[in-house]
């Protein structure tokens, strides 16, 4: 390829890449113009943790090609980091049952362990699957006879306000790597059973481990409360109500001519935005600097000619486990901030629409292979996400106007809210058919 | 004595509850297993076909019910359902129309047709909750009980009692009916002869004059059909609600796996182990058990191997057990 036709495509981008932030920038000022400046920073707020987000499954989709539709599981996990990390530990559960737990946790653990190295030493067939059986039921038994009664005596202190075991009181920003490394090693076990078969597979395994890492926090109350959710996660920034009883910030707030409840609140979304703000940027040069280099274009060729790049001496199936444990690491960090800027983690609030496909059309609508791409996708799509609600709303009121009071309007108008999820299939719908290479294609 | 309780125990409990589940997977199954092996694609939007089936069948219940029309003891949901296939077959082939056919004739890599079938999924989703709501819905009508635990009690004179609800007896029946059919039509009629070669070898089928779209048109209709039925035997069992129905979606592509992806026969095969499997390892078999063993050994926990709560890691671990030892699954589907 001669130069200019080269560098065509790739100042074309640029322009998309401009004309494109330009308008999700347009859209958030005019928000806090129209509607408020607090709305507009939750969502810049959200949109840089999506982007994110986008930004992980942009590297396991755009670089490798490889479908992840376990999203929220891994999101969640960062979550649960959040408070294993940050929460001050409660002493009477570490007291009454801690080395009964752990000893139960790590009999599981060997059980496993041993049963895969029998698995792997044994070499006549049937002694290794009687070996293997046998192994994991004895452990099973002693793991559940270790494991439960722990369980029940951490459960049975002041279950009202606590009923787990804590965390290790640590700055909570530290949970933000650490639910990185909890979403790592589950995509390590995933990638390791399903990747190197066909890639339906990897996406039926990955939507079956969100699911039941879901479930897991719902029905652990020991580690996180479960159901009863943990409330009241300490923050990386300063309190409102800290901020209004300083003298020096009230003032300040005076000179700018804004009230001192409204500066408050926007300080701490400032804080927030500064925060992810960083994260994002290092993510994103990481990122970029991974796609230029040696490594990101063999995992592109990898992805373009699987069987070429296997002729070439590539080992496929382990570049795949790389990049895909990485890809899920990023969203276990986001899932960690998010939960970190919620305030509390909510087991009952992943919702697979929301924290698995909606990503997925922010990678797809963004651009796939490009990194820019996807964060301009996690802001956009984050932003018609909150917007389409009351837009669907006043459509549908619109609508139903003319109309005289009866159960069918109540019932259209009360349906508004689903409209959301019809919009976004639209969306990747219209998107993969009419520009399958999204507002900023890959370079 | 006491053996004959623990086995009514049993069959109350595990047996029964798992043959209907296991049919309900099984019928869903071959929907997904008819797309991969005709289309060769995994279907993600079947578990929403399956609640806009269900969807279609219980408003034209409703409606029948409104004007008196009933089914004697059986569910008007079954006079209703003919109508729902029909609608749901309109719907899929429009989808397939105005979605699917383009990346066909583009001939598309398996997992854009898979981000496709996202795409759709969402806005039948969106759909489906859009008209019938998020909430659960009973439709269920006509007799409940084909023998009832009082009835079983006095006939048998056993402590124990066995309850078989109607719903359940339809299932079963129903799923039998529908397979036997869909096997005599795949394996004796001349469109199912040309669905068979069309997906044992694509080439080979158009070369010998086999129509393409035609193909699939009736595939669409068919799997329509299936995921109806599935769709509504669940929902008579159980209740309908639309997340579940989203839910349903890791059990079915279990089984579909585990029988052999592309196979009808593992399809319902799978569905039967997964069923069995989740049924059997989420029941506390105390009672079992306590009739069984002498009152010394009598257990005193549930005996409980995992709580209901996660029934969803045993199709899980049953999947992985599968990719790791026999990718192909337990009847050879086609599979890489």
């Amino acid at each position: 390829m001669s130069q200019t036709t080269a560098h065509a495509p790739a100042s074309s981008n640029t322009l998309r890449l401009w004309l494109s932030t330009a308008v999700v920038a347009l859209l958030i000022i005019g928000t806090g113009m129209f509607q408020s400046w607090n709305l507009a920073l939750v969502i810049v707020n959200m949109g840089l943790i999506s982007a994110i987000m986008a930004l992980g499954v942009n590297l396991q989709w755009g670089f490798a090609g490889l479908f992840n539709v376990g999203i929220m599981g891994f999101v969640a996990l960062g979550g649960l980091a959040t408070v294993l990390v940050s929460m001050p530990p409660v002493e009477e559960a570490w007291q009454v049952a801690g080395i009964q737990l752990i000893s139960g946790l790590l009999m599981g653990v060997a059980t496993i362990v041993v049963a895969i190295v029998a698995a792997q030493k044994i070499a006549k067939a049937r002694t290794r699957n009687i070996t293997v059986v046998a192994i994991l039921v004895v452990g099973f038994v002693l793991y559940r006879a270790l494991f439960d009664p722990a369980v029940g005596k951490i459960e049975a202190i002041n279950p009202a306000q606590f009923g787990n075991i804590g965390g290790l009181n640590l700055p909570i920003i530290l949970a933000w790597p650490v639910g990185g490394l909890f979403a790592a090693a589950a995509a390590w076990v995933i990638g390791k059973t399903a990747l190197g078969l066909r890639s339906d597979y990897l996406a039926i395994a990955t939507l079956g481990i969100s699911e039941i890492i879901i479930a897991m926090l719902k029905n652990e109350d020991w580690l996180a409360r479960g159901v009863k959710n943990v409330i009241g996660l300490p923050r990386p920034v300063a309190y409102e109500v800290d901020l209004q009883r300083d003298p020096g910030f009230a003032e300040t707030a005076a000179n700018l001519g804004i009230d001192v409840t409204t500066a408050s609140t926007l300080y701490v979304k400032f804080s927030y935005a500064f925060l992810f703000t960083i994260v994002l940027v290092i993510l994103l040069v990481l990122a970029q600097l991974a796609l230029k280099s040696p490594w990101g274009r063999m995992m592109r060729a990898i992805r373009d000619n699987e069987v070429a790049a296997e002729a070439m001496g590539k080992n496929v199936t382990a570049r795949h486990l790389q990049i895909f444990v990485l890809g899920s690491a990023i969203c276990g960090i986001a899932g960690a901030m998010m939960t970190t800027l919620d305030g509390q983690l909510t087991p009952g609030s992943y919702q697979p629409l929301r924290f698995t496909f909606l990503i997925w059309v922010m990678v797809i609508v963004g651009g796939s292979g490009n990194n820019y791409g996807a964060v301009i996708g996690g802001f956009l799509i984050w932003f018609l996400w909150v917007q389409v609600e009351p837009l669907g709303n006043w459509l549908m009121q619109l609508i139903t106007s003319g109309m005289e009071d009866g159960a069918l309007k109540s019932h259209l108008l009360g349906s508004a809210a689903h409209m959301r999820l019809f919009t976004m299939g639209l969306v990747l719908l219209l998107v993969l058919r009419f520009s399958p290479r999204g507002l900023v294609p890959e370079n | 004595m006491d053996f004959l309780n623990a086995i009514v125990a049993l069959a109350n409990f595990v047996i029964i509850p798992a043959t209907v589940y296991g049919s309900q997977l099984a019928l869903g199954a071959l929907g997904v297993t008819l797309i991969y092996g005709i289309l060769r694609f995994s279907n993600f939007a079947h578990g929403d076909t399956m609640a806009f089936g269900t969807m279609v069948t219980i408003l034209i219940t409703w409606w029948f019910q409104s004007m008196g029309i009933n089914f004697g003891i059986l569910p008007t949901a079954l006079l209703a359902l003919p109508f729902g296939i029909a609608i749901t077959s309109l719907f899929l082939l429009g989808t397939d129309r105005v979605v699917y056919k383009f990346y066909r004739e583009k001939k598309s890599e398996p997992v854009i047709f898979v981000i496709v079938s996202l795409g759709v999924m969402f806005m039948m989703n969106g759909i489906v909750r859009f008209i019938i709501g998020t909430g659960d819905q009973r439709f269920a009508d006509g007799e409940r009980f084909i023998i009832s635990t009082r009835e079983f009690k006095a006939m048998t004179g056993l402590q124990e009692g066995l309850a078989i609800r109607f719903t359940q007896g339809i299932t079963v029946v129903t799923a039998i009916i529908v397979v036997a059919a869909l096997f005599y039509f795949l394996n004796r009629t001349r469109t199912g002869k040309s669905m068979r070669a069309f997906s044992d070898n694509e080439d080979l089928a158009l070369l010998s004059g086999i129509n393409p779209e035609r193909v699939v048109m009736v595939t669409w209709i068919i799997v329509a059909g299936l995921a109806t039925i599935a769709g509504v035997l669940y929902g008579l069992d159980k209740t309908f609600k639309p997340f579940t129905y989203f839910q349903l979606l890791l059990p079915i592509f279990a089984s579909a796996i585990v029988g052999g992806l592309g196979n009808p026969l593992g399809a319902i095969a799978g569905g039967f182990v997964i069923a069995f499997s989740e049924v059997s390892v989420t029941y506390a078999f105390k009672k079992v058990l306590g009739y069984l063993l002498p009152e010394s050994l009598e257990p005193d926990s549930l005996v409980q191997l995992l709580s209901t709560d996660y029934k969803f890691a045993v199709s899980f671990v049953i999947l992985i057990i599968v990719l790791l030892v026999k990718p192909t699954g337990l009847f050879k589907g086609k599979s890489v």
